[in-house]
């Protein structure tokens, strides 16, 4: 066995909380949030950047976690899927939606999609269908077809209109 | 599916980052790392330092003096996309930037990165050939400007001499009432196009197109400027049968073909986008004519 590599620690808010944890360089931001803090809802699928299921919201701005280093994110906050529902457990009105509209099924790309849209529609409360599907596109779904995904994030956004929140 | 090991390095400043890309040996600068960081997880890349431009903010930006725009290496892509003076004056470039990758990718990717990495289907560097661009890039010991037409040595190889640092683009604004277009085809938006066209346009009192220029990118090693199709157009008046002999003056280039489409088949596509293109920049160019 070659020698262990180097550690560095990286202190970071994740979903609210301040923590901190030992990695080497190389280590993706998915990696740690999976490894060494335990957050295991960030998936990691093509591990370069194709599939979208690692997405996070870094300082609310979503990006892949598997091409962003993990001593990248010193200081920053973090959104993991983790911190979509509220403290008490209750659904986000877009996981609300997920779940009524049948957005899912294996679940695997779920974590990347939500983060994605969570962002989006902060930004685009007002989006439409094809606007939706755009930015859907940096995330790949192999069960649903994506029909029932963009129907969630329509009732969601609509919910949201009307003043869902967490 | 993980790098190989390196040390990171936070540059603090642009001299601190010329610094250590002067002296430390096999090392990579980092920018957004859409595509390098892809590159290490699949072991593509492998390097020993990797040189962090993320907190370089000196090099990030968007400026626009007199007709004259600069973009920031390290200005993400969705600024670029987002900006709305820039959008006012080269509404070409948030038609393109919509093309790069994904909103995801667009958050972390850079105008430096992108036009340093070099991919042949890559928008922003098509953009930069377009826009007869020059690029500027620093060292430990100054700072040069290569011309975009001069910048590409060959496939996915810039012009970038070891240590040097690509700091910011520079191109002139076409004139207000300029038509643009730009358009791509490929298998999911956001994927490498398989060819994709970028037109600019403006016309003459007369309605005769007065100056024109066109690229095409995803079909050649590198973005690929129809000079032939441009002087061609220069001075006639935009038709059906003008736009159709420009498609195929375009589609008669030699084109590579890959894994997923042959040259046959790109050279048919590159044909209809160049024609769809140029209909709708000239469309655009006469309503502003008439605004």
């Amino acid at each position: 066995m070659p020698d262990a590599l180097p550690k560095r620690k990286i202190t970071l808010t994740v979903n609210g909380r301040d923590l901190s944890a030992e990695a080497e360089d190389r280590y993706s931001l998915a990696d740690f949030l999976r490894h060494a803090l335990g957050l295991t809802g960030t998936h990691l699928g093509c591990e370069h950047g194709v599939c979208g299921a690692c997405t996070v919201l870094v300082d609310g701005d979503a990006v892949r976690g598997c091409l962003m280093l993990a001593v990248q994110a010193e200081g920053r906050q973090v959104t993991t899927i983790e911190g979509l529902a509220g403290d008490d457990g209750t659904l986000s009105p877009l996981q609300q939606a997920f779940m009524e509209h049948h957005g899912l099924q294996c679940g695997f790309c779920t974590p990347g999609i939500l983060t994605t849209l969570t962002a989006y529609l902060r930004d685009h409360p007002n989006a439409d269908e094809p606007e939706l599907r755009e930015a859907l596109s940096g995330n790949i779904c192999r069960c649903t077809g994506y029909d029932t995904i963009v129907r969630a994030a329509l009732a969601a956004a609509d919910a949201m209109r009307k003043g869902a929140t967490a | 599916m993980k790098p190989a090991p390196f040390t990171y390095h936070r540059a603090g400043s642009l001299a601190e980052a010329a610094e250590m890309a002067a002296s430390l040996d096999n090392a990579r600068l980092l920018s957004g790392g859409q595509s390098l960081m892809a590159m290490m997880n699949l072991r593509y890349v492998a390097v020993d330092h990797l040189i962090d431009l993320n907190p370089v903010a000196e090099i990030a930006g968007i400026t626009i003096d007199g007709g004259r725009v600069t973009l920031g290496a390290m200005t993400r892509q969705r600024a670029v996309l987002e900006d709305a003076a820039l959008a006012a004056c080269c509404p070409i470039i948030a038609e393109a930037l919509g093309f790069v990758g994904h909103v995801q990718t667009r958050n972390r990717g850079t105008v430096g990165g992108s036009l340093a990495h070099l991919d042949p289907a890559a928008e922003l560097p098509g953009l930069a050939a377009l826009l007869d661009a020059e690029i500027t890039l620093t060292n430990a010991g100054g700072s040069r400007a290569v011309a975009m037409a001069d910048y590409p040595l060959g496939y996915m190889t810039p012009d970038i001499n070891e240590g040097e640092i690509l700091t910011s683009v520079s191109f002139d604004a076409w004139p207000s009432g300029h038509g643009w277009d730009f358009r791509e085809f490929a298998q999911r938006h956001g994927d490498f196009a398989m060819a994709g066209v970028g037109s600019l346009i403006t016309l003459d009192g007369d309605g005769r197109i007065d100056r024109a220029a066109v690229v095409l990118i995803g079909v050649d090693d590198g973005p690929a400027r129809l000079g032939d199709v441009e002087d061609m157009l220069t001075g006639e008046p935009p038709c059906d049968a003008l736009f159709a002999a420009a498609a195929a003056m375009a589609a008669a280039r030699p084109m590579s073909g890959d894994a997923l489409v042959t040259e046959t088949y790109r050279q048919h596509l590159s044909g209809v986008l160049v024609r769809r293109s140029l209909a709708q920049a000239c469309t655009r160019a006469g309503e502003a004519g008439h605004a």
